[in-house]
């Protein structure tokens, strides 16, 4: 399964798989602040699930308001003029991301393993796709360290004037958990970057990966408090970062109902800069002289990886009517050839939803799918009896005003629409209030620009999905995100 | 001493090592004890054809090196600088017998000018960015910054490994090949990094190294019609043939980083210790080897007196001796021929009525030792106040205003540095605009980093190096316009 563009590279990319560690011991399971590891103050604890089998790993310190304050009080003083942080090299500020990347990826066997027993992600896909992104993504931010430019401006009278790029200050971060690693890397590299310090919130049901990276951020050398780990729930710690007075910027990934929270708490209270990677119901556009195959298997995968809990989902494909029978039988034919299971085992292709509130959800937008008339190719209902697997379903003849057409499932559910023209699916593809990605497949060059023109999403593939990588801007038009991330 | 089998002797081509097809072979020598360390093959110009075709093959669509990922092109050159990191004592020691510097200075300042540069264009590999561009009518426009191609270096004696990564590490971040000839005088550090490009795993023809001497070898690169591009370090004097040559040949893109005769602007207001001493490290540095000396140091009258006593002491007090002693700060001239004409410059001073301050003569009978020598009272129409010297000689001069300061200091075809030493904001900035060098220093000297570029207005060059004005010297942009059946917003 390849998430990151198609065979343009031969040079090898993926290492060999090797087999997830077994008997992982977690570590790492308290509050990281100033390099050390600190009890909540509430003296309370939370528990971590395993979504394949429901078990519990274990139980880590729950950050509430208090800690966050501790945190920030960290993060500021690390960011203060003539503290190590500040006065260190631009260069040096590369170096020690360089540095993480190099542990990283020494651990990454570690990683990986904990990423799909944490998150239900099959562990093929966390080795080769998740920490390999994380790497790249570390070592892309590395180099930019020393080249935050600004510029001299030519201005009248007789002046001199020039600009300076300066990092904004203390920054948080709320991860989603989806790609709990992926995510958190996404942030702190470009934060750090800039010179910033940061104050990360990772999502309640996946805090484990973030909080080992805090054993090698302290590894890697960086000063006390430039990173600051605070695992905890939405509305206690969550929100005391977009409320807090003393943060300068809060970046989130998530559902767009809280990014709209978080933007309102940052208005509140401080007027503190956000930017937010939110949901989509991303269209994916197959016209009749699309390659067929390479059509079906990129829309396939665009939904289905990582059991369709992605924000870049292609949750919406629009398939030009000559071909949709034919579309709709492959697109079959490929969703039930899967087996589910243990992520861990190599010969699984599709994990557990992360957690109940999730699985319900899915299961209640499928039953409304049958309900408001959509045609059930496979799939409907879960899956075993233990852990919270869905089996891959498909829907045709789905039409727009279905609640599958409109709301974001974050399931491997896949619905397949009709359409007859150019200008009739721009506006019926454009007919949302999300903006995140879009793909079109043709062959015809007239028709790939016009809609790379035309779709009103953050990104737009042609003739693939999901190809993203550390050098491509990415984001969400409209009510999919504010700015842009990578 | 380095064990001879460590060094590489040989003309360094797809990887692998090759004999000179004529045979010959020229030797190095130490100018610290003007003993030979070793015969090298000596590439001309058929040699240079064979690196041409090897780096032309490397740079065909479809070749490894122009499908790999940018990010490993990147990965690549990190690579290379950790293994600098690893050798950097061999190479220091290397660059020492090689060119007679101080070994801790090519320890600490050239090595580790060759690691950050290589760690920096590391970088910025998967960040050479085109741009999306709004044109009238249906159009849809967009630019790539593409690889030039097979680009010829040619580098110079006295800084010879930092002066080749500063042309490697870019031109190798943007996707081209090269051809090197390192100076004849110092070719061992250009070739040992050529068994570490191997082992690092650059595939073989992305970089070739031809040592040799600049009319043959040298000018087989200039005129080459298969070298997409040339970028030479040197004397301003064959830097004129090499862009005379390009133009006549294939009209090949030229860099060029020339001499220089840089003032140094010592206000009244000045920290009169630090412009001392940055005058003094401006001028002597790398025994006054550096395109950036300090070379017109002009010092405002009220302080006069006071900054010629103490630069004489500072250079008295300058320790010259066998580059391998800690103590050293000063070693050898690279060879006869630099040694001679500064000493012939010397006299000229002596002769034209510059007060000789202090040194004035070579050191010993045997060796090419030049004392530190200072002129004081130098007037604007002596030679050693007009011609680059290039060696260890700081000649002062008097100015009583601002105006005049910058007249003369730009009356020079050269600008390639400058300095100016005051606390005065109005001043500095004034100075900072009117100067006309590539770069300006304000309370400071040879401050010099990777991310800041570096060249010279006038004659002093062509282009710039280091920074990410270098990535513009070694890509071509090309310009891809769409028809569309609509206009686009």
């Amino acid at each position: 399964m390849k998430k990151q563009g198609s065979d343009s590279n031969p040079a090898p990319v993926l290492p060999a798989l090797p087999e997830p560690l077994k008997d992982l011991k977690i570590k790492y399971t308290k509050i990281f602040i100033n390099n050390e590891w600190h009890d909540s103050i509430s003296g309370k604890k939370f528990e971590v699930f395993n979504p394949a089998n429901e078990e519990k790993i274990c139980e880590v310190e729950e950050g509430d308001k208090a800690d966050i304050d501790k945190a920030v009080k960290a993060a500021r003083k690390a960011f203060e003029l003539g503290s190590p942080w500040r006065t260190m090299d631009a260069s040096e500020r590369g170096r020690l991301l360089n540095k993480l990347a190099d542990l990283v990826e020494r651990d990454r066997l570690i990683l990986a393993t904990m990423e799909a027993i944490d998150g239900g992600k099959l562990f093929s896909t966390a080795y080769l796709m998740d920490l390999g992104a994380c790497i790249k993504t570390l070592r892309y931010c590395a180099g930019w360290a020393d080249k935050i430019h600004g510029r001299t401006v030519p201005m009248d009278g007789n002046f001199f004037t020039y600009t300076r790029h300066e990092p904004i200050g203390v920054c948080g971060q709320i991860i989603p958990w989806n790609f709990p690693l992926v995510m958190f890397i996404w942030k702190i590299a470009p934060a750090l970057c800039c010179g910033n310090t940061v104050v990360v919130k990772p999502a309640e049901q996946t805090p484990l990966t973030a909080l080992y990276m805090g054993s090698l951020i302290k590894e890697a050398g960086f000063p006390p408090g430039v990173v600051n780990i605070v695992p905890g729930f939405g509305p206690t710690a969550g929100a005391a970062i977009s409320h807090h007075m003393d943060i300068d910027k809060v970046a989130f990934t998530g559902s767009t109902e809280v990014g709209k929270l978080i933007k309102e708490a940052a208005g509140k209270s401080n007027l503190k800069r956000v930017t937010l990677e939110l949901g989509g119901k991303s269209p994916n556009i197959i016209f009749a002289d699309a390659d067929l195959d390479t059509a079906v298997e990129f829309a396939h995968i665009g939904l289905f990886y990582h059991q369709g809990q992605c924000c870049v989902a292609g949750s919406r494909i629009f398939v030009e009517e000559p071909i949709y029978d034919e579309f709709v039988r492959r697109s079959v034919e490929r969703a039930k050839k899967y087996t589910l299971g243990n992520p861990l085992l190599p010969s699984v292709q599709q994990g557990p939803q992360i957690d109940k509130e999730q699985f319900q959800k899915i299961l209640e937008l499928i039953e409304s799918g049958k309900k408001e008339g959509a045609k059930l190719e496979c799939g409907g209902g879960p899956w075993g009896d233990k852990g919270y697997f869905i089996q891959p379903t498909v829907f045709s003849n789905v039409t727009d005003d279905m609640r599958i057409a409109k709301e974001e499932i974050f399931g491997p559910v896949q619905q397949i629409m009709k359409f007859k023209t150019t200008d009739e699916v721009i506006k019926r593809a454009n007919n949302t209030t999300y903006g995140l990605a879009a793909a079109v497949f043709t062959k015809d060059i007239d028709k790939a620009l016009t809609f790379a023109a035309a779709l009103q999403a953050g990104t737009v593939w042609v003739n693939c999905y999901s190809a993203i990588s550390a050098q491509c801007p990415f984001g969400g038009f409209k009510m999919s995100g504010n700015g842009r991330e990578l | 001493p380095i064990p001879l089998p460590l060094l590489s002797l040989q003309i360094f081509i797809n990887n692998e090592w090759h004999e000179s097809t004529s045979g010959k072979k020229f030797p190095t020598y130490n100018p610290s004890t003007l003993e030979k360390i070793c015969d090298i093959e000596e590439g001309d110009k058929p040699d240079v054809d064979n690196a041409v075709e090897a780096a032309k093959a490397a740079f065909q669509r479809g070749s490894p090196w122009r499908q790999m990922d940018a990010l490993s092109r990147g990965r690549l050159l990190h690579k290379l600088a950790d293994l600098l990191e690893r050798d950097r004592v061999i190479l220091a020691t290397l660059e020492t017998m090689d060119t007679g510097k101080p070994f801790l200075q090519a320890y600490f300042i050239d090595l580790e000018g060759c690691i950050k540069t290589l760690r920096y264009y590391a970088g910025w590999a998967d960040k050479i960015q085109g741009r999306t561009i709004p044109v009238d009518e249906n159009f849809v426009c967009f630019t790539r910054h593409e690889p030039m191609g097979v680009c010829g270096a040619i580098t110079p004696w006295n800084f010879p490994l930092l002066m080749l990564v500063w042309k490697m590490a870019p031109a190798l971040c943007c996707g081209n090949t090269l051809v090197i000839k390192p100076a004849e005088q110092t070719p061992l550090t250009a070739l040992y990094i050529g068994s570490l490009i191997k082992e690092v795993g650059f595939p073989p023809g992305v970089v070739n190294i031809v040592p040799g001497y600049g009319p043959t070898a040298g000018a087989a690169i200039s005129t080459h019609h298969s070298i997409d591009k040339i970028a030479f370090t040197g004397s301003t004097k064959v830097g004129k043939l090499i862009k005379e040559a390009a133009s006549k040949s294939n009209l090949k893109r030229v860099t060029l980083e020339l001499g220089g005769k840089n003032p140094c602007i010592v206000c009244a207001d000045a920290d009169l210790d630090l412009a001392v001493e940055c005058a003094h490290q401006g001028v002597f540095f790398n025994q006054g080897q550096c395109c950036t000396a300090a070379s017109r140091v002009f010092v405002e009258e009220q302080i006069y007196p006071e900054f010629v006593k103490r630069s004489v002491e500072y250079a008295k007090k300058r320790f010259v001796g066998d580059p391998f002693d800690a103590r050293t700060e000063q070693g050898p001239q690279i060879d006869q021929k630099q040694f001679d004409k500064i000493l012939e410059l010397i006299e000229s001073g002596k002769k034209e009525g510059a007060k000789l301050e202090c040194g004035g003569l070579a050191i010993e009978d045997r060796g090419l030792f030049i004392k530190p020598t200072v002129f004081s009272e130098v007037t604007d129409n002596m030679r050693i106040a007009k011609e680059e010297i290039f060696g260890p000689v700081q000649p002062i001069m008097k100015f009583k205003s601002i105006e005049e300061v910058i007249r003369r200091a730009n009356s020079t075809e050269y600008g390639l540095t400058a300095a100016v030493f005051t606390k005065n904001l109005d001043r500095a900035l004034t100075l900072a605009s009117a100067l006309q060098s590539g770069t300006v220093w304000i309370n400071c000297y040879n401050a010099l980093y990777a991310q800041a570029p570096f060249g010279g207005f006038k004659m002093s060059g062509n282009g710039r190096e280091l920074g990410e004005y270098a990535l513009a010297e070694y890509t071509e942009v090309k310009t891809v316009t769409i028809k569309l059946s609509q206009k686009s917003p």
